[in-house]
């Protein structure tokens, strides 16, 4: 199935509001879907019989610049039956507060692989994921400060009192 | 924002401790295969909930890589899986060098010498998941036979590259150093020496019948399961898939070269029990010993060492690849390992850089196998996942 058949099928399948656009300049093209939505398509796109996008590669939470203030997640899913490779792409515009984190759905729901690795987004680029059942830090101490992969991210002075050189 | 999750995990862990034990795992145990930590909910020799805590050797990669070009981080993604730096490097390489398009130009010998090395460091990281999967189950000889062989294998690619673990080794473009003379023959020797020392080595440990009775049925995976958590490599493929990118993708030279793919069969029990993911790994040693000779004979005949060969021609002098977001596979010796890289096409660091270590995957499902288990089965089932913590923690 070609990239624009999937875009048709998820246009048919959720209505033209679901895909914002799509990226087709590079190597790899990748849908913008609308973020609200991202757990619904990926549910349909892993069962559908004609795509049965069943592995989550990777999930990558992207900070896309000061400037941009931008935040988003990156899905690369593969299907294994077809053999197929498809790059979903969500974001949406957050003035980096970090006491209120960008909000995206979980897909963990659908795909188990999210799980880890959305607790490794929101542990370094502070994405929080509506719905995650234990969305703790995953790599760093649950007591670190900030989102090390953050572009803004000033690292500490001090943890514990400890000063770090 | 914080999360409610952490109170509700420090809830779980107090109240656990009031009826049943709460047991931990790790950093320091050897059977953990490096510093992870498990926190186990255990009643009796009842294993009834596991909670791994990942991140003790957490190293930033991700972020030193967007402050380093891209050829500098290669020594990083050698660190990455330690125990098969070759397989890192060259998934990095392949991505940068498919971003600036150059792929297609990259000399034959090149290719092959590239797919040489992988092969045999694959072995070596094969070796090293036996042997310590033995030493778990309880057989200590296994272990200095793997090691011994073992060592041949850094000898020669530290004959190669000069270093014996972190090789950096594959550039973008091209090679460090061609390899040094004599080491074709070098490597054929060890090949006839090693194949029959992994008939010794299987019927030591593979079929040994103690070694049967703790891992067959034991720790079994199903396919689904396996799929739906993201497994790949062995993980995968000892539950009864074949799915290799060697062969999906055909990167690099191995679409050129012919080798079987291993998949687990429950010749001993269930399919995807820890049996079958150590008899997947035994077997591709056979199939890496298979490309390796398909290598060396590309090598010694029409790719023969020439005196004007230089492996460095084709390194790229500034690496700015266009503005564009790529994500690049390839079969690590744990499974598929993935770089995402997001370039602005001005600078030479990459804007943002994602590993997709295959172990962080594997390693995510050790919850879910290990309901209800004994605690011994435990330790089988840690070995037979065969998780190295420098690219699960990163």
């Amino acid at each position: 199935m070609t990239f624009e058949a999937i875009k048709q099928l998820l246009i048919a399948h959720f209505g033209e509001e679901v895909v914002l656009g799509e990226e087709t300049g590079g190597l790899q093209p990748a849908l913008l879907i609308a973020p609200d939505r991202i757990a619904d398509v990926c549910l349909e796109l892993r069962n559908n019989p004609a795509t049965y996008f069943d592995f989550l590669a990777c999930l990558s939470g992207v900070d896309y610049g000061i400037t941009a203030n931008r935040f988003g997640v990156v899905y690369h899913l593969t299907s294994i039956p077809y053999q197929l490779q498809l790059t979903l792409k969500i974001s949406k515009e957050h003035g980096r507060d970090i006491n209120d984190l960008p909000s995206f759905p979980s897909v963990s729901e659908v795909y188990r692989t999210a799980d880890w690795h959305e607790r490794e987004a929101y542990d370094l680029v502070g994405i929080f994921f509506e719905n995650h059942p234990d969305l703790r830090r995953i790599l760093l101490p649950d007591d670190w400060e900030g989102y090390p992969l953050r572009k803004d991210y000033q690292a500490a002075e001090y943890y514990k009192g400890i000063k770090i050189d | 924002m914080s999360t409610t999750a952490l109170e509700r995990y420090h809830q779980k862990i107090a109240a656990a401790a009031t009826q049943d034990m709460v047991l931990n795992m790790g950093p320091q145990h050897p059977s953990t295969h490096g510093v992870l930590r498990l926190e186990l909910i255990t009643d009796g020799e009842i294993v009834k909930e596991v909670i791994p805590h990942a991140g003790y050797l957490h190293r930033c990669f991700e972020k030193h890589a967007e402050s380093l070009t891209y050829q500098q981080t290669i020594p990083f993604t050698d660190r990455l899986d330690y125990l098969s730096s070759m397989n890192n490097s060259h998934v990095w390489v392949m991505g940068v060098e498919r971003m600036l398009g150059i792929d297609k130009d990259i000399p034959k010998r090149v290719e092959y010498i590239r797919v040489l090395v992988c092969e045999l460091n694959r072995i070596a990281s094969h070796l090293i998941s036996i042997g310590t999967y033995g030493i778990d189950i309880g057989a200590f000889t296994p272990f200095l036979w793997c090691f011994r062989d073992r060592e041949h294998i850094m000898g020669m690619l530290e004959w190669a590259s000069g270093s014996r673990m972190l090789y950096n080794y594959i550039w973008i473009g091209g090679l460090f150093f061609d390899l040094p003379v004599g080491f074709e023959e070098r490597c054929r020797e060890f090949v006839d020496y090693f194949k029959p020392k992994m008939v010794e080595l299987n019927e030591l440990l593979t079929n040994n019948q103690i070694f049967i009775s703790r891992t067959a049925n034991v720790g079994v995976l199903p396919l689904d399961v396996a799929i739906n958590y993201g497994c790949s490599g062995p993980m995968l493929r000892g539950s009864g898939l074949k799915w290799d990118l060697r062969r999906i993708d055909n990167y690099s030279a191995y679409g050129e070269l012919d080798f079987d793919i291993p998949c687990g069969q429950g010749l001993m029990g269930t399919v995807g029990d820890c049996w079958d993911r150590n008899k997947v790994r035994v077997d591709e040693i056979g199939e890496s010993l298979k490309i390796i000779e398909q290598c060396l004979d590309r090598l010694q005949k029409e790719l023969k060492r020439t005196p004007d060969f230089d492996p460095r021609a084709k390194l790229p002098r500034k690496i700015t690849p266009k503005a564009q977001d790529y994500y690049m596979r390839g079969e690590g010796s744990k499974g598929e390992l993935g770089f995402y890289f997001i370039t602005d096409g001005k600078s030479e660091v990459p804007f943002r850089v994602k590993a997709r270590a295959p172990s962080f995957n594997n390693l995510s499902v050790i919850s879910e196998m290990s309901k209800g288990i004994m605690i011994a089965d435990l330790i089988a089932i840690i070995g037979s996942i065969d998780f190295v913590l420098g690219e699960l923690d990163r």
